[in-house]
């Protein structure tokens, strides 16, 4: 946990207000605490506490199995946890869907809204007018390689031009934090390349932090600064791996030595 | 272009087959093989048509009223059932079995009934119609609401949105395409349905005209009045093919 800024107000405090004060102060945008989650019995993740900080992006990385959906859906106010909460800035938004914005493998793009209206659908939702959402979201077409497709239907588009249509809509519905599920896993192994690129590029431009989930080793050695290794039946953050390379600098990084250490790494505490 | 083309290639053989069987009708009835008292020729048909086109139009626009009223308060109630059971799954289960068994009522039993109950009127009419249509098109929309991917509605759910914004920007939506399958089935019951209440009492419409000529047996006119129908049923169907075309334009734009 990071050690709090300018405390001295809490100085006077009661330990306990003390403590919920270092919380809210507590520099990380997005924090899970102590999460567990159990269905008809059966532990799917126990004590989950990872965090995100501003502009970051942090990968989940895990196999099938491992309960990385299950938090995810903690985390979006979805579904209820058993134990502990989900803060963001300072916030605890447990259960309260419409905070943080999720994106799935399948782009689940409604087929009968146009490219734009999908887009904006969450300003939508949150009761904009639909010409205020579109005039919202037009100006980001270009900057997500969308232009033109403003006004077609989903169904005319190609499946990295969908996911990336996804992601616009999963960043106009956030307030700076996304979720993405395995967002690129459907993609053949080109366009995933290219999409791993503009992803980084966008994501240099735009102000958005991401928590990532991926079963993709070198997906996640490429894509984030941190890495969280979840394994075991019920799923378990093992060990957090930060990545030294910065994300611009990342062109040829899946060639070198150190990519390579990195994979190791993980590999040995995946087995474990 | 191409597209057009298929279609006409795609039409061609029912044209024929159409061309076909009025062809064989007029020879069996032009060379006296059936008498025409039983089976007139299709050239008197179309006589009897244009003849009698004034009192066809009367009758008609009867039946077209009774079959469009019963159809839109079929729709109405499908509309209220099938968000209803969708809604909660006690009445879905309570009410699925009965949905059912209405529409195993043999409709020619229940409208002597329905003239009993309600009188001479469109009323017993516009209820036959509304009994036969409101059921292909509320089990449509009950499946085209099941139909919908949860993860879209969990999507939708993680936006902040409430039951009834899922419910007008995807479970809407969604269904639309099995509404108008649905109602396609129902527009061409609807009229069938009007001119069988009709049968079994009323003073205007189709089905009272066809019981008159039937009983002057005045068969040309009978057939005129059967092909009447037919006409206005494929109408009624070409009709809603293209509200679908006005309310899914998504449709259309596949790539």
């Amino acid at each position: 946990m990071m050690p709090p800024k300018n405390n001295s107000k809490s100085a006077s405090e009661s330990a306990f207000r003390e403590e919920e004060y270092l919380m809210a102060a507590d520099s990380s945008l997005l924090r899970t605490e102590h999460i567990s989650k159990s269905y008809d019995g059966r532990m799917i993740i126990e004590d989950i506490s990872i965090r995100l900080e501003k502009g970051e992006l942090v990968s989940l990385l895990g196999l099938s199995g491992s309960g990385k959906t299950t938090l995810f859906q903690v985390i979006s106010g979805l579904v209820r946890p058993d134990s502990g909460r989900v803060m963001l800035s300072g916030e605890d938004i447990t259960e309260k869907p419409g905070k943080v914005s999720y994106m799935l493998q399948k782009d689940l793009l409604l087929p009968h809204k146009k490219i734009i209206d999908n887009a904006a659908l969450p300003l939508v939702i949150r009761g904009a007018k639909k010409a205020d959402a579109r005039r919202t979201a037009a100006p980001y077409f270009a900057q997500f390689g969308l232009a033109g497709t403003e006004y077609q239907y989903p169904s005319q588009l190609s499946g990295g031009m969908r996911q990336r249509a996804a992601l616009l809509r999963t960043y106009l519905g956030s307030e700076g934090v996304a979720l993405l599920d395995e967002p690129f896993s459907a993609l053949d192994m080109i366009t995933k390349g290219q999409m791993h690129d503009w992803y980084l590029d966008i994501m240099s431009r735009i102000d958005l932090s991401t928590i990532f989930i991926t079963h993709d080793i070198d997906e996640a050695l490429m894509l984030s600064d941190r890495v969280y290794i979840m394994t075991g039946s019920p799923g378990r953050i093992d060990d957090e791996i930060r990545i030294s390379v910065k994300r611009n600098e990342r062109k040829d990084f899946s060639l070198t030595e150190e990519f390579l250490e990195y994979k190791k790494k993980i590999l040995n505490i995946l087995k474990q | 272009m191409k597209e057009k083309s298929a279609n006409i290639t795609d039409r061609l053989p029912a044209a024929i087959a159409i061309l076909l069987i009025l062809l064989i009708w007029h020879i069996v009835t032009a060379s006296g093989a059936v008498p025409a008292y039983m089976l007139p020729s299709p050239i008197a048909v179309v006589k009897a048509f244009i003849s009698d086109f004034g009192n066809l139009m009367h009758h008609a626009v009867i039946s077209v009223q009774e079959a469009i009223y019963g159809l839109l308060l079929g729709i109405g109630i499908a509309f209220l059932i099938a968000t209803i059971m969708d809604r909660f799954s006690l009445i879905e289960k309570a009410l699925y079995p009965i949905l059912v068994i209405s529409q195993t009522i043999p409709t020619i039993a229940i409208a002597p009934l329905l003239v009993l109950w309600m009188g001479f009127g469109m009323a017993p009419k516009i209820t036959l119609v509304v009994i036969t249509t409101f059921f292909p098109i509320a089990v449509g929309l009950l499946d085209g609401y099941k139909g919908v991917d949860p993860d879209c509605i969990n999507l939708l759910r993680s936006m902040g949105a409430g039951r009834v914004q899922i419910f007008r920007h995807v479970k809407i939506p969604a269904a639309l395409p099995y509404f108008f399958s649905g109602l396609k089935i129902s527009a061409s019951y609807a009229v069938v349905g009007a001119v069988i209440s009709e049968w079994l009492g009323g003073f205007e419409g189709l089905g009272v005209y066809m019981t008159r000529v039937k009983k002057a047996y005045a068969f040309d006119r009978m057939f005129a009045v059967i092909i009447l129908i037919i006409m206005i049923s494929l109408l009624l169907m070409g009709v809603v093919e293209l509200l679908k075309r006005v309310f899914m334009p998504w449709n259309r734009k596949q790539k």
